[in-house]
């Protein structure tokens, strides 16, 4: 299985979800209470944002976070 | 990923010596937030706690920081406010360092209006020393202490501060960090005695001895007995022993005591006294 970096990027063309895995400590706050359920645990108990695309960016698995180890932000479209 | 918080906090420390779940992270984020929100120098901030598992924020926060004994963080404030006013002092307790053994700092803090923002993690128990009982345990909970539940009444902290003359009193909760944000400026930003009590959780003292032994499990409870102000003052006497009011109770305004101290070193010194 290939190993996860201590700080793993996911992102779309609209948002960018930032874990920073070793400050993580698996509590399972930010996995609870996403309203949209963007967020799924891995064998770790640590959340990987597998259904990304659903994020409404509301930013709350940020703010509950005791450990500052998960961070959304918003993703600026490109004009072309 | 840089947020705001990498602006405030002593990297290094991190992660946190706190338990998984534990809501003084939540709480250490909404004070760092609102000071953002102020766009406040970090030199003129001074970051004071007692003992417990909440003081620990004062070695996280990349302010002027003091860690001082058990209880005692609010007269060490009021000698740091004293000797310069322009320092913005905030003051973080824990609910046992704060009304069991600082209660009396606590309510002269209040009474004297000294301009600090006291913010008070309340989980409702002592949670480093293994789980007693604080005077904040609602009754009828499990301690380490109270293995046959607890039969204190706890104390209203907020009542308590409003009636001892504080000029800010509110609470929030770590499951409303965007509120408990807020309600943190609105203190930080008042002139006076703030206090903001904050209902946090302790999933490995407090859940474990009164069957919530996740955090999630300890946040959905906090949801279910936290109510707004408004829904509170509708409630009858008995459904208000289970619920805790949240949000704003008290802003007034009044003279605080560093304003009333500069005045009676003017008066001293126009009768002649010591220039």
């Amino acid at each position: 299985m290939k190993q996860k970096k201590l700080l793993e990027v996911y992102q779309n063309n609209s948002v960018k979800i930032s874990v920073r895995r070793e400050w993580c400590k698996s509590c399972g706050i930010c996995i609870e209470f996403c309203p949209k359920d963007v967020l799924v645990p891995d064998d770790q108990q640590k959340p990987i944002p597998e259904n990304i695309d659903a994020c409404i960016k509301c930013g709350l698995c940020e703010l509950r976070c005791p450990d500052f180890a998960i961070t959304v932000e918003g993703v600026e479209e490109k004009d072309e | 990923m840089k947020t705001v918080i990498n602006n405030y906090i002593r990297e290094g420390m991190f992660p946190n010596i706190w338990c998984p779940g534990c809501g003084n992270g939540i709480v250490l984020g909404a004070i760092i937030r609102a000071i953002d929100d102020l766009n406040w120098d970090k030199d003129k901030i001074v970051a004071v706690s007692g003992i417990g598992c909440s003081s620990r924020i004062t070695g996280y926060v990349d302010f002027c920081t003091m860690n001082t004994t058990h209880g005692r963080a609010l007269p060490f404030a009021t000698g740091i406010k004293m000797a310069n006013p322009d320092l913005k002092v905030i003051v973080v307790m824990g609910d046992g360092d704060c009304s069991a053994i600082g209660g009396n700092h606590f309510i002269h803090a209040a009474r004297r209006n000294i301009d600090l923002t006291a913010i008070i993690i309340n989980n409702m128990i002592y949670g480093m020393t293994g789980g007693q009982y604080s005077p904040l345990t609602p009754t009828g909970k499990f301690g380490s202490t109270a293995p046959y539940g607890n039969i204190d009444q706890s104390f209203d902290l907020c009542e308590l501060a409003i009636a001892a003359g504080a000029s800010y009193v509110a609470r929030g909760t770590v499951y409303n960090p965007r509120q408990s944000t807020s309600l943190i400026k609105n203190a930080l930003d008042k002139k006076g005695f703030s206090v903001v009590e904050i209902i946090s959780d302790c999933p490995v003292s407090y859940g474990k001895m009164n069957k919530m032994k996740s955090p999630v499990d300890m946040l959905k409870w906090i949801k279910d007995i936290t109510v707004s102000k408004k829904v509170w003052e509708g409630l009858s006497p008995d459904e208000k022993k289970e619920k805790y009011a949240i949000g704003e109770f008290l802003s007034k305004d009044r003279p605080d005591y560093t304003e009333l101290y500069e005045e009676i070193i003017k008066k001293a010194q126009e009768r002649g006294g010591n220039k």
